[in-house]
């Protein structure tokens, strides 16, 4: 457990002193969601329409914009070498990576969104379950994308092969989280798109580190 | 428990489709250091690798202590340490931060003064507190090296320690070297130079 918490820490402290890399990625998806109200038009029906799909199509963009970084400098400078020879177990230290990664560009999308939401038109209560979907949801952006950042790891080109592997396994978050907030809206309740999401991040939270641990070895090899 | 020793058989490697060497055998025993030399492109990183167990060898079996070495044997981690090509130490971090995250990541725990006198001892007084990318090639080296100290590992597998360092340093890494053998440490390392240190083996790839 220590461990664990020792490359949260490495991986925070790594994400403060390069703060740009972080912000990038933010004011994406500051920017994505602000352009589509200045593009449609303030017609509110509309706005509300599209609010849940947009918020999380640009979150799905915005997180991937960060997962290259999630293992490529560390194998760059032979840390990653380091840290798979470490006696603690590899899986565990991967999972710290994951929530480390997480923290720094899934959370601050959650803490955005209702401000961003409020563009669109949205009521309270409706702002409210897209914060409940996106906070089980981004965590399964980030395991998922763990898996293929780790498969095209020192792959030439690697980062726009890491968007064609990663952006069809989205799928299911975007359809159920896009999905919570727009059966909301309809009064068809949110409950059970939010439980599918959570299955979906529970069964991820048990495969993704087993699976990029795997992918890691081999391409360490 | 069988005394730490490491034992190599039948180990052949190859990268991509060529065989680079075959039916190696060697053992090392407690106190004893070996030397692999070769040109370069004969193997030699390739057989370090396959050693501490990033690279699985063609064939051929590697025995730490008379049990077999896989990737998943968490006691042969623990009792070992390679340093390889790479600097890896990050550069945005400072000397002290690296020693003690590191140490932190293979769960040991180390104090701010003991990786501090470790740093004083590798020549980096007043440079604890300064971002890696600030120092010399040489200095970041001794930033790594500056692991053996804390790592208290059994087994040193070490490539090319002694690039980038100035005279001094490799009297110091010579001189740490010579306490780990005599503490009943073992040593395997790749080297241009010729290594004044007793007890030594050599093996020409």
């Amino acid at each position: 457990m220590n461990a664990f918490l020792a490359i949260l820490r490495r991986d925070l402290l790594l994400a403060m002193r390069r703060k740009s890399e972080v912000l990038t990625a933010l004011f994406f998806f500051i920017i994505v969601v602000s352009l589509f109200p200045l593009g449609i038009g303030p017609e509110a029906a509309l706005l509300k329409k599209i609010a849940p799909g947009v918020l999380w199509v640009a979150a799905l963009l915005a997180t991937m914009l960060g997962l290259s970084r999630l293992f490529a400098p560390d194998h760059l400078d032979g840390t990653l070498e380091q840290i798979a020879l470490s006696p603690t177990p590899l899986g565990l230290l991967v999972a710290g990576k994951i929530t480390a990664h997480w923290l720094v560009s899934g959370l601050p999308l959650v803490l955005l969104a209702p401000i961003l939401g409020i563009q669109f038109d949205l009521e309270a209560d409706a702002l409210l379950i897209l914060v409940a979907a996106l906070l089980l949801g981004t965590p399964l952006l980030s395991l998922i994308g763990a898996i293929g950042a780790a498969l095209t790891l020192g792959v030439r080109g690697g980062g726009v092969l890491l968007s064609l592997l990663v952006l069809p396994l989205y799928v299911p978050a975007l359809v159920f989280g896009a999905g919570a907030v727009e059966a909301h809206i309809s009064g068809l309740g949110a409950g059970g798109h939010l439980s599918l999401l959570a299955a979906l991040l529970a069964l991820a939270l048990f495969f993704a580190p087993w699976a990029t641990t795997a992918a890691l070895r081999i391409a360490l090899e | 428990m069988l005394h730490p020793h490491l034992t190599v058989t039948g180990l052949s490697c190859s990268r991509g489709e060529r065989r680079l060497f075959s039916g190696l055998n060697l053992t090392v025993e407690p106190g004893e250091w070996l030397h692999v030399q070769g040109e370069n492109g004969v193997g030699k990183t390739t057989l370090l690798r396959a050693l501490v167990g990033l690279a699985p060898p063609t064939e051929g079996e590697i025995r730490w202590r008379g049990e077999l070495v896989t990737q998943g044997s968490d006691d042969y981690r623990r009792e070992m340490l390679y340093l390889g090509h790479y600097g890896a130490v990050k550069e945005e971090l400072t000397p002290l931060e690296n020693l003690q995250l590191s140490a932190a990541l293979d769960g040991i725990a180390l104090s701010a003064p003991e990786a501090l006198a470790t740093l004083v001892r590798f020549g980096l007084r007043g440079r604890e507190e300064l971002p890696v990318r600030f120092l010399s090639a040489g200095q970041k080296r001794r930033v790594l090296l500056a692991r053996l100290v804390t790592r208290k590992a059994t087994l040193w597998i070490l490539d090319e320690p002694f690039t980038a360092l100035d005279v001094k340093a490799v009297e110091l890494l010579s001189g740490v070297i010579g306490e780990h053998l005599s503490h009943g440490g073992l040593v395997i390392l790749t080297s241009h130079q010729a290594m004044p240190m007793p007890h030594g083996k050599v093996i020409k790839l």
